[in-house]
């Protein structure tokens, strides 16, 4: 039975992984601006510089 | 021609005329319905100058993909501009208070810049570098339409980099107050969720083999790990995640009152207890499960519920409405720039077209219109003659004019207004009765518990503790509690959606009260885009008609629009040796006639206010006098269906600081009873306002101007009325979109609607709470029990108060979740 705590242990680190994951983005800021990131990514970088 | 009232500065809003559609062409810019076909750029058509300048600046540097992210992207560039309007920020004080930070010759400056709507505009904002090289970096917050701008000071100065917004269309904001700080979110309650999220679920998972292995001694090793993981992950949760509840509680507590975090606290602290000392003296698992769990959905409606509204700003003063510089004017006649607050009796300021005028003078120059419309609800723009006196906050229509300063700043009327407010404004505290039913609850249920006490007290001294401690854990209130904050947070939001934003979820409580609603006129009733046209004067046959439209389509005034309208005419001529007096009046040639159009001044006629039941704008065929159009602000639409709907339960009064225009439009739309009275002043208002509340009637007042400011502070619901939530509003507990006004009967019975559904709501967690004491009174509540109704009525109530607050408001025909977009 002890093969249960190793896995316990496994299982609650995956899961504090997580937890700092979570905790790690919203300090980044990464919850603050729900809007532009979706659309920022469909800018295209370098476009051409012709007219239209 | 006299300049309307108001003037909507994005011209988003504008609603296009299907007779206009068929006939014109649109702003490949900004998609306003373009007056004139003259405006062309590379095969497309401009509704302005302002608007083809932009284009061809994006165009020259690659900026393109600006128009293919969103169609008419464009912010309209009508309204005039005039250079050195910012030629104030090269003055090294007020460039050191909108700069926030510098490093290494690179200055970070924040801006609010109202007109930031779509992607588009984070597109080119964040390529600002590839117009001017000098800006190295802007980052956008969209929400807050912020925009942090870092550029290189060597390069270019404050000012070239706010021109440079300006040339697009990007004007920030500038006020007194300085530039926004950037703001630090208030994030603790995601962490606390998150937290709690993370020990809810693993303490269910850890709980999960106790609950179902009958033969627990088999592995007691494993078992007692279990439990002593459990305690330490329930840890976090009681001391960090619930601490709001215990300080809201003590704070509660503290003035002798017990509020609905008290109970809940109590039933966290004693669940957390109970539990260690099952763990600890090995009789069972514990309920951390169940307090975790309850932690977590209770903090999940609290986020809910505290929904705020980004963009919008309820906590507005005169401050933000005034500009931060303006243009002194010495002896010499050289022009600087000067904040704001550091004018001087004295000086004499020179303004624009357009601007606010910022303290109370003298007019020198000569006649000039003021509109007042936002200080005093007068409708109509008011002449000034010169040598007369002119009061700060009026907007100047035309031309430029110089004043000589008699009152600073802080002694002018218009802060003087501000002044009265905050020492005399009482308002009534009120208690929700979401706290009042807590606390009936709480004394119930320390009841049953102190009755079972009593009971096995007589009958099995062992089983007291269990049984009392069982019985607060499960009648919890935190159904109650949850009810209330998902209840609001679903309201709230559903009221955004359709135009109404409240400062905090309590404003709904204090909605469903209303009884008596207070109107202001001019911006409220009315609206700067529903003018009406009348005609006075000899009849127009159909050539001079053409003619009239001819020369009124020339211009991109806001009157040109209604006017066109008016005539009906589709075809019109071409027109030489236009002219365009601001303010006063158009001239020009067409067919060889002589066409003229302008106000009393610009006419020279003798000035009959009196009369005047709107703007007049005089029509002059080659100097002969033809007639008078008079436009006339109008009711928003469906307002009248709205006064029927109100007058029902609700008493209604209309205060204006207008004159008496047009009574009858206003009586007979609000019926006999309503009390309607013109010309009143900021201090009127607040004293009817008052007088009302001393009779025990609970107030909203709608309204939008300044002069409103302190009517709406006193009220007990202040609502702001705007036609663009870009715009200065003053302060209050909500804002409503203008064209958004006649849903406010629905609006309130939706707020009162909510009081049911939390009753509802509540029932059904009651019908758990009776199953959890059943077993609890007996002492035989398992962890398992508790664990299964917890999430249960949980679940129950989120899905409950979800599904009732959008059936009620889809019955009202309001946009609702469900519906999607509308």
């Amino acid at each position: 039975m002890s093969a249960m705590v190793v896995l316990l242990c496994a299982s609650l680190l995956v899961a504090l992984i997580f937890l700092f994951a979570f905790i790690w983005s919203v300090r980044n800021g990464q919850y603050d601006d729900e809007y532009s990131p979706a659309h920022k990514i469909l800018f295209e970088e370098n476009e051409n510089q012709s007219h239209n | 021609m006299i300049s309307s009232a108001k003037t909507n500065s994005s011209g988003k809003s504008s609603i296009r005329n299907p007779t206009l559609e068929k006939t014109h062409k649109f702003c490949f810019h900004c998609g306003e319905c373009c007056l004139t076909d003259d405006i062309i750029f590379e095969g497309k058509n401009f509704c302005c100058t302002g608007c083809k300048s932009v284009y061809q600046i994006l165009n020259e540097n690659g900026l393109a993909s600006y128009y293919t992210l969103n169609d008419h992207a464009g912010v309209q560039q009508r309204l005039q501009k005039h250079t050195g309007k910012y030629a104030f920020l090269d003055d090294f004080e007020i460039a050191e208070t909108l700069i926030s930070y510098r490093e290494a010759g690179q200055a970070h400056v924040y801006f609010t810049i109202p007109t930031i709507h779509c992607s588009s505009c984070i597109y080119l904002l964040e390529n600002l570098h590839r117009i001017n090289p000098g800006i190295l970096r802007t980052d956008i917050k969209f929400a807050e339409k912020e925009a942090r701008i870092i550029f290189d000071e060597n390069v270019i100065s404050l000012r070239q980099v706010v021109e440079t917004l300006n040339r697009i269309g990007y004007d920030p904001h500038l006020s007194m107050k300085g530039s926004p700080s950037p703001k630090k979110p208030n994030r603790s309650l995601v962490y606390k969720i998150g937290i709690a999220g993370f020990a809810f679920g693993n303490i269910m998972l850890l709980s999960f083999p106790e609950y179902f292995s009958s033969t627990v001694s088999q592995e007691i090793y494993l078992g007692h790990i279990f439990r002593y993981l459990n305690v330490i992950l329930a840890i976090p949760v009681f001391f960090y995640c619930a601490n709001i509840f215990f300080i809201s509680a003590w704070k509660g507590l503290r003035e002798k009152y017990l509020n609905i975090d008290f109970p809940v606290a109590l039933a966290i602290l004693v669940t957390f207890i109970r539990s260690l000392m099952d763990v600890f003296s090995n009789t069972g698992n514990g309920y951390f499960d169940s307090m975790t769990g309850i932690v977590f959905f209770m903090l999940a409606g609290r986020i809910l519920q505290d929904k705020s509204y980004l963009q919008l700003s309820f906590e507005r003063d005169y401050t933000d409405y005034f500009p931060l510089a303006a243009t002194v004017l010495s002896n010499e006649g050289i022009e600087t720039s000067t904040l704001v607050n550091k004018i001087k009796c004295g000086d004499i300021l020179r303004l624009q077209n357009g601007e606010i005028i910022p303290v109370d003078g003298i007019l020198l120059n000569r006649d000039a219109l003021i509109d007042y419309s936002f200080v005093t609800g007068e409708s109509v723009a008011v002449e000034i003659k010169k040598g007369d006196k002119i009061y700060a906050g009026g907007k100047l229509l035309g031309g430029i004019m110089e004043i000589q300063v008699i009152k600073e700043v802080a002694q002018s009327y218009l802060t003087g207004l501000w002044g009265v407010q905050e020492s005399e404004l009482k308002k009534t505290t009120h208690v929700s009765f979401v706290h009042k039913l807590a606390r009936n609850f709480t004394l119930i249920v320390g009841g049953i518990a102190f009755t079972a006490g009593i009971y096995w007290w007589y009958h099995d001294v062992g089983k007291i503790w269990p049984a009392v401690t069982a019985v607060l854990i499960i009648a919890c209130p935190c159904g109650l509690l949850l009810t209330s904050t998902f209840a609001n947070g679903f309201i709230l939001r559903l009221l955004g959606k359709n135009g109404l934003y409240l400062r905090n979820a309590s404003i709904i409580e204090k909605f469903s009260k209303i009884n008596t609603l207070v109107f202001d006129k001019t911006g409220t009733l009315t609206s700067p885009e529903d003018i009406q046209v009348t005609y006075q004067g000899d009849e127009l046959p159909g050539l001079e008609k053409k003619l009239i439209a001819s020369l009124a389509k020339q211009t991109l005034h806001t009157f040109s629009k209604p006017l066109l309208d008016f005539l009906q005419v589709h075809e019109t001529e071409k027109v030489a040796n236009f002219k365009e007096y601001p303010g006063l009046g158009i001239m020009g040639e067409v067919e060889n006639h002589q066409v003229t159009l302008g106000t009393n001044i610009f006419m020279k006629y003798e000035s009959n206010i009196s009369n005047t039941k709107g703007t007049m704008i005089h029509v002059e065929i080659d100097g002969i006098k033809r007639g008078t159009f008079i436009l006339q602000q109008t009711l928003r639409p469906q307002l009248i269906e709205m006064f029927e709907a109100l007058k029902k339960n609700t008493q209604i009064s209309l205060l204006s600081g207008d004159e008496p225009y047009q009574p009858e439009l206003f009586s007979k739309a609000m019926g006999e009873d309503a009390d309607i009275r013109f010309r009143q002043s900021a201090g009127d208002k607040l004293s009817y306002i008052k007088h009302l509340q001393t009779v025990g009637k609970v107030v909203a007042m709608a309204g939008d101007g300044l002069n409103d400011a302190v009517a709406l502070k006193q009220s007990d619901i202040g609502i702001c009325i705007t036609d663009n939530t870009q715009r200065f509003t003053p302060a209050g507990d909500a804002i409503l979109e203008g064209d958004r006004l006649f849903l406010l009967p629905l609006f309130i019975k939706l707020c009162k609607d909510t009081k049911l559904i939390i009753q509802i709501c509540f029932g059904f967690s009651l019908l758990y709470n009776f199953i959890g004491i059943y077993f609890a009174v007996q002492g035989k509540l398992s962890a398992l029990v508790a664990a299964i109704l917890m999430p249960c009525s949980t679940l129950t109530i989120i899905f409950l108060t979800f599904i009732l607050s959008n059936l009620i408001a889809k019955n009202m025909r309001l946009r609702n979740f469900l519906s999607g977009k509308v």
